[in-house]
């Protein structure tokens, strides 16, 4: 995802003058292309992401269109005041990039991994908040945030992800993007953690229940349209994400269902928990922890139709 | 209370005298106490500390600015980042001509476009929003930066308060516009020697200020913060030759004007009532 985004980026500003690359002292050599075509454009600010956030701003209130680049651990919860004020309160059009959303940078610990951003984030008047779930969906976000009139922030993962989309998907910003199609049970996702989502949907069918996957790559705003259709379809609908239950994609679809919605379905809601990785583990592993591996996945959906989940 | 009438429109012309200046500070001063009082506002003696920082750029041909064209790309920025001093500010830009005297009368009541702290866009002049302390120089950055790389040679004045320079952001943003050789910014510390609750020397080494902007690589300069000459005198060789940011602290008196307020911090929080408004008044010669 991370190089989707150098790239991207690369040719955003080959186009556009008012691109510009704030980065937090990270993208070592990614970003060398960058440079060298846009040596004005490129400016690393150190390990000092509240200056960072607010030169954003300023450049930003002078025409330019700020990209700020870091782990989003340090560009969303450290400096999350000047987020709030520079950015929001003022309604600039700065994009912030969070590298290494959720549990990316589990073998790195607690101070690297993050699973509260989205709920900080999208509590913010004006904040737009994108999870794009491959490396074309990076792109996509990117290009659309520059159309986009406010803050953006977009949660990325790191390298390596699979790719789901063979082609460019129809992208907007507020668009859900529908990529399985079944009867039992709507899966909503977002973000890095569909590839697991769609293999779990794959062993679901080998059990025999029937899911409907759909994908948020925006968390704010939601698509209201496609949310009265699923709350109108089906009887049982799951949230995923890897993020905290507290705040998040779940938490958002549940305010939305408890204010938007008169029907009764069933709501179920996948992410991890209220506490702190105080061991080594990786990327993996804490999703298995969390039951957010296909395997589990698919046992915590299978489950709600069989009562017994894979051993069905 | 009638402030000043006399205003051209190219304040950039330094048209006024120093007696004109010091004219206009009182004026100025008094035109604050009475907003305090009818606003129910704090923050009175952080605004009359900074009067004559003011009134030196505004008046006295330090800005590139011209109110009837006020979102000009070649002006000068100006950045309050002592928000709390918003009384000042909005007294000069509305004496100065960027937005109608009567909108005086609306500060901090329901409804105004003036409210305690400025905002972006509220109204002509003001390029930032501020109030919470510690991003006005990181914004002015990036404002000078965006001036660089536009080809666009305008200056960025930014006012801090001493207190100000608590927030570690300050130095974060002291740190990286010296390595970006930046010499398109400036900025301006009011250095009132009181924070909220106490001095400023006190709560945190801020000495010897001076020397931590030199040694963070401004060209750093002190001025008697009340001085308009000598403001001036700093503030229209800036940027200087250096190829570096400058700064410039500008030794005030908390509530100054008003003897019963001068470096008296009761007066951060306090409000005038009326009598102290007409002592205040009497005091400045306004009355």
């Amino acid at each position: 995802m991370r190089s989707a985004f150098a790239q991207e980026m690369t040719d955003l500003a080959s186009a556009d003058d008012r691109v510009i690359i704030l980065s937090g002292d990270i993208g070592n050599q990614m970003f060398d292309e960058f440079q060298e075509k846009f040596p004005s454009r490129y400016i690393n600010c150190g390990i000092a992401e509240a200056n960072m956030v607010s030169m954003a701003a300023g450049l930003a209130i002078c025409g330019m269109r700020p990209f700020i680049y870091t782990f989003t651990a340090f560009d969303t919860t450290r400096c999350f005041e000047q987020i709030r004020i520079d950015l929001c309160y003022q309604n600039l059009p700065v994009v912030i990039i969070g590298l290494g959303g959720g549990l990316t940078y589990a073998p790195l610990g607690p101070t690297h991994y993050i699973c509260e951003d989205i709920a900080l984030l999208r509590s913010l008047p004006y904040m737009t908040v994108l999870c794009p779930g491959d490396a074309v969906e990076v792109r996509c976000s990117i290009r659309e945030s520059l159309k986009h009139h406010g803050p953006v922030y977009i949660r990325i993962g790191k390298k390596n992800e699979p790719v789901i989309h063979k082609e460019t998907p129809d992208f907007k910003i507020g668009k859900a993007i529908q990529l399985r199609s079944g009867n039992d049970v709507c899966v909503l996702t977002t973000g890095t953690i569909l590839p697991n989502v769609l293999k779990a949907h794959d062993l679901l069918k080998e059990k025999q229940v029937s899911a409907t996957v759909i994908h948020f790559p925006t968390i704010k705003p939601l698509d209201y349209p496609v949310l009265s259709s699923v709350f109108a379809q089906f009887d049982t609908v799951v949230t995923l994400e890897e993020h905290s239950l507290i705040g998040g994609f779940g938490s958002a679809i549940a305010e939305w269902y408890v204010d938007n919605c008169d029907r009764k379905v069933r709501l179920l809601r996948l992410g991890t928990k209220d506490e702190f990785i105080y061991t080594s583990i990786s990327q993996n592993e804490a999703r298995d922890y969390y039951g957010l591996s296909p395997q589990k996945i698919a046992d915590f959906v299978g489950k709600q139709f069989t009562g017994s989940g894979s051993e069905s | 209370m009638g402030v000043i009438g006399v205003v051209d429109s190219n304040l950039s012309s330094g048209i006024y005298k120093n007696k004109d200046l010091s004219e206009i500070s009182r004026m100025i001063r008094g035109e604050i106490v009475e907003m305090s009082h009818n606003a129910d506002a704090m923050h009175l003696g952080s605004s009359l500390s900074c009067v004559e920082i003011f009134v030196a750029l505004y008046y006295g041909g330090c800005l590139n600015i011209d109110p009837k064209n006020p979102g000009a790309a070649t002006r000068d920025r100006v950045i309050l980042s002592k928000g709390h001093a918003s009384m000042t500010f909005y007294a000069v830009l509305a004496d100065t001509g960027f937005f109608p005297k009567d909108l005086l009368k609306t500060f901090n009541k329901t409804g105004s476009k003036l409210t305690e702290h400025p905002n972006l866009g509220a109204l002509p002049g003001i390029d930032a929003t501020s109030g919470s302390l510690g991003h006005g120089l990181s914004m002015g950055l990036g404002m000078a930066i965006a001036g660089r790389i536009n080809h666009i040679p305008y200056r960025v004045f930014v006012i801090m308060s001493d207190g100000e320079c608590n927030e570690g952001s300050v130095w974060e943003a002291a740190m990286l516009a010296p390595a970006q050789k930046v010499d398109n910014l400036v900025v301006i510390i009011d250095f009132n020697r009181w924070q909220a609750t106490g001095r400023s020397e006190e709560i945190m080494a801020l000495n010897p200020l001076k020397e931590k902007w030199e040694s963070f690589g401004w060209s750093t300069y002190e001025v008697d913060g009340h001085d308009i000459s000598s403001l001036i005198n700093q503030l229209s060789r800036t940027p200087d030759s250096s190829g570096k940011p400058v700064a410039i602290i500008a030794h005030t008196v908390k509530g100054k004007g008003a003897s019963f307020m001068e470096d008296d911090n009761n007066w951060h929080y306090r409000i005038p009532n009326a009598d102290e408004v007409k002592k205040a008044k009497h005091e400045l010669g306004l009355s």
